[in-house]
């Protein structure tokens, strides 16, 4: 397993890991602040959206607590041009590409469907279904091959896809079959498995014999695992092997073991399946005292992450006060997005919802 | 200053209504946003409620053992000034803006009714613990649980069910691969130790009195029962047996090969002979709903469970359909889940007749009240050696005691009469289930 950062915050990087200590390496300081500023931030934002949710804001929520290193990491490793496809907890991920926190937020209280642009982001919508968005970063990436964006050693035309997904996912045909098209096409595709030790209620043990990351082994995609709560790790192996795939180098496979310390949703309860221990053990593990550890010890100071702290809280306010002024959305939207034109049948629909809505008055 | 009520939301998808379990503020306190103000426990788990505003805590609106539904203000916090939060009334910001001075009392909204709630009549029973609210940011390093190699094998869920039922996972060995500690030996620890624990006599409490809130599981419980019982008039009857030959064939059965690893019990065959006495006496298997007589083709064998939160009756759905072999795995399984508290709602709907398992308690025999719904339900009392008459010889023989219930509006007498009658043959002689 590759770990730059051990739990304790010792920096070290291991023999033949050299290429990736190298990558580190070469960051600056002002680089590294910002992945312990958007560790805090998006734990921060997680946290809120919890009580959010409990103080009937929200519809669910989703928490990523502990997983931020993987996040984060993997997110700032993706270049200019690639494009990534996530499940539907890399909250940390869309912070690192510009997407609007508050979307998220609005996605989980019903009033839209995402709403960010994935053109523009390049971060595209959340897949509810499990494992659907590793066939369409797939689909993807073969698509970017057809179009010779690929290996023409030209950085800005050239662009390679990460497909984010849970242990449990893995246990999907989905995901097979994805392996089996991004290995036969040589599509410049990284798949970037979250390794959360748990798929709600299921244990890892019971979603794979061997070792996640060998799973593409088979298939021709190989594979490596990394520490998914050492921030440090999860960029360097995730810059690394997006710097092949845009290069021509054919699929990559890492699974980041990390754990999700908080529950699988808000309408789920850990405590009924696994014990409090465990969960000790793997908080002691934590991706961002790890980091303020090596941080501080690089001489970086309180005044550093007093600030980091306060823009947390202030972010808090924000996206609280943001998320009780959410308004409902205009009935037509139900029916604006389901074709691009005009439709006959859409139009019928809209005007029998209108009659009816018409004919019950006022509801409020 | 102005009054804000904090509604009771829907914290899982599509709950209807929720249990206060505790408070953990009173009125006068000051409350922040995000505090946690109270427990409550839903039909999925318990939950901690943070509180939306900052305050003083004017009133609790509903009190510790009521059952609320989603939406019901539970608190009302005066706010200093201008709220902290931009609270709404009826949707319209502005309305709420104006009045922020006047005292007037506002409501956030909240996402009411979202999803399907469905049944939520028969609730699983849950764990206890509150499921925290937020997980705090480690401040810092925890030091990592090393401590000494663990020798144990056992999966998380049956150390969790050993310190629950006080069994110590040292003093077991395990009968699973490799000496892992299974479910069956740390139920079977648990029994154990409890014939013990039966024998001390506990201290008496100095309170005169214990008073025990009606609420929650008992209550559900006693609604049924009152319901059954006032609205289906219950007959009983009742015949001693000489069960001998049923704990012959219960030994053969544990004997044989087909049935290893499976949990063979009296209530087995007795649950065979319920379905075998249901198909020639077809009344028994059926629902009354005062326009017709619904005559049940099938058989929804219900099985009373006493569970650690009360009782319940889970349901094997198409038992009739079953062998033997099926039935056992089915019997032993639900009794596992009700155990742990995890039946499900649907396993406890459609029953269509029931038996109560009384005589593990050492009861001889029982009236027992029918499961609602239902018209029939048999007690099996306890096995035990006792004089029988063979031949005008007195003799020793293995003696229980079958007693029945049933709606006397749909089951006459002779009908309820032959139908235990074959119940009792059956257990006399178990040859009889081969036909």
């Amino acid at each position: 397993m590759l770990q730059l950062l051990a739990p304790d915050g010792t920096y070290g990087v291991p023999k033949g890991y050299e290429k990736y200590g190298k990558l580190i390496e070469d960051l600056d300081e002002d680089t590294l602040k910002t992945f312990y500023r958007d560790m805090a931030r998006i734990r921060r934002f997680d946290i809120e959206a919890i009580a959010l949710q409990r103080q009937g804001q929200l519809g669910l929520w989703v928490p990523a607590i502990g997983q931020e290193g993987a996040q984060i990491g993997s997110g700032y490793a993706v270049g200019k041009n690639d494009h990534m496809f996530p499940s539907y907890r890399e909250h940390g991920v869309a912070l690192t590409h510009g997407v609007e926190l508050m979307s998220i937020l609005k996605m989980m209280r019903g009033v839209n469907h995402g709403g960010w642009n994935p053109e523009e982001t390049r971060f595209h919508l959340y897949a509810i279904v499990l494992a659907t968005q590793v066939l369409h970063a797939v689909g993807y990436a073969m698509g970017v091959k057809l179009d010779g964006k690929v290996g023409t050693g030209n950085p800005e035309e050239d662009l390679a896809v990460i497909s984010y997904m849970g242990d449990g996912a893995t246990a999907e045909g989905d995901v097979s079959e994805s392996l089996l098209f991004a290995a036969v096409n040589e599509s410049p595709i990284v798949f970037f498995i979250q390794n959360n030790q748990w798929a709600i209620s299921a244990h890892i043990d019971s979603q794979t014999k061997a070792p996640l990351y060998t799973r593409g082994e088979g298939f021709g995609v190989p594979g490596m695992r990394i520490d998914g709560n050492d921030v440090l790790a999860c960029y360097a192996a995730t810059k690394l092997h997006m710097d092949q795939a845009r290069a021509g180098q054919g699929p990559f496979l890492l699974e980041a073991l990390t754990y999700r310390i908080g529950a699988h949703t808000t309408s789920d309860d850990p405590s009924k399946y696994r014990e409090d221990a465990e969960v000790e053990q793997w908080k002691a593990k934590d991706p961002i005292v790890r980091f303020e550890t090596f941080l501080r010890r690089q001489g970086v100071g309180d005044d550093f992450f007093d600030e980091v702290t306060a823009a947390g809280d202030q972010l808090a306010k924000e996206i609280r006060e943001q998320t009780f002024a959410l308004q409902n959305p205009p009935m037509e939207n139900i029916f604006n997005h389901v074709y691009s034109d005009q439709h006959p049948e859409i139009d019928k629909q809209r005007a029998w919802l209108e009659a009816y809505e018409a004919q019950m008055g006022d509801h409020e | 200053m102005s009054i804000s009520k904090f509604p009771l939301p829907d914290v899982g998808e599509g709950l209807t209504e929720a249990e206060i379990v505790s408070w953990l503020v009173a009125p006068g306190d000051m409350v922040k946003v995000n505090q946690t103000i109270c427990e409550i426990e839903t039909a999925k788990s318990v939950v901690e409620l943070p509180c939306p505003f900052e305050g003083e805590v004017q009133e609790l609106l509903v009190q510790v053992g009521d059952t609320v539904e989603v939406g019901t203000p539970i608190i009302s916090v005066s706010t200093q000034g201008a709220s902290p939060i931009p609270v709404v009334e009826d949707k319209t910001p502005t309305a709420a803006a104006q009045e922020a001075d006047t005292g007037a009392e506002y409501k956030i909204p909240t996402l009411v009714g979202y999803g399907d709630a469905g049944d939520v009549k028969s609730r699983r029973s849950r764990a206890v613990k509150a499921a925290p609210t937020s997980t705090a940011v480690p401040v810092a390093m925890v030091a990592a649980a090393a401590g000494a190699a663990d020798s144990i094998i056992a999966k998380p869920p049956i150390r969790k069910m050993a310190k629950e039922l006080g069994v110590n996972l040292a003093n077991l060995a395990g009968t699973g691969t490799r000496g892992e500690i299974t479910r069956e030996d740390v139920i079977g620890a648990a029994s154990q130790a409890s014939v013990f624990k039966n024998l001390t006599t506990p201290d008496v409490p100095s309170e005169r009195e214990e008073r025990i809130p009606v609420k929650g599981m008992r209550k559900a419980i006693a609604t049924a029962m009152v319901s059954s019982a006032f609205t289906a008039p219950h007959v009983s009857i009742f015949v001693d047996v000489d069960a001998t030959r049923t704990m012959e064939y219960v030994k053969r059965l544990k004997a044989s090969v087909d049935f290893a690893g499976v949990k063979v019990t009296p209530l087995l065959i007795m649950a065979k002979a319920i379905i075998w006495a249901a198909r020639r006496n077809r009344m028994v298997n059926s629902t009354w709903t005062d326009t017709e007589i619904i005559v049940h083709n099938f058989v929804n064998l219900g099985i009373a469970a006493a569970t650690p939160r009360g009782l319940i009756v889970p349901n094997i759905k198409d038992a009739d359909a079953m062998n033997m072999i099926e039935l056992a795995t089915a019997i032993e399984k639900l009794a596992a889940v009700a155990r742990d508290g995890k039946t499900a709602p649907e396993d406890m709907k459609d029953g269509t007749i029931t038996i109560t398992n009384i005589g593990v308690f050492g009861v001889d025999t029982g009236t027992p009240i029918l499961n609602p719904g239902e018209v029939g339900i048999v007690a099996l009392g306890s096995i035990r050696k006792k004089p029988w008459v063979v031949d005008d010889e007195i003799v020793v023989r293995q003696v229980t005691t079958i007693g029945a219930t049933f709606d006397h509006r749909v089951v006459d007498g002779d009908v309820a009469s032959r139908f235990v009658q074959d119940v009792a043959s059956v257990i006399e002689e178990p040859a009889l289930l081969l036909d």
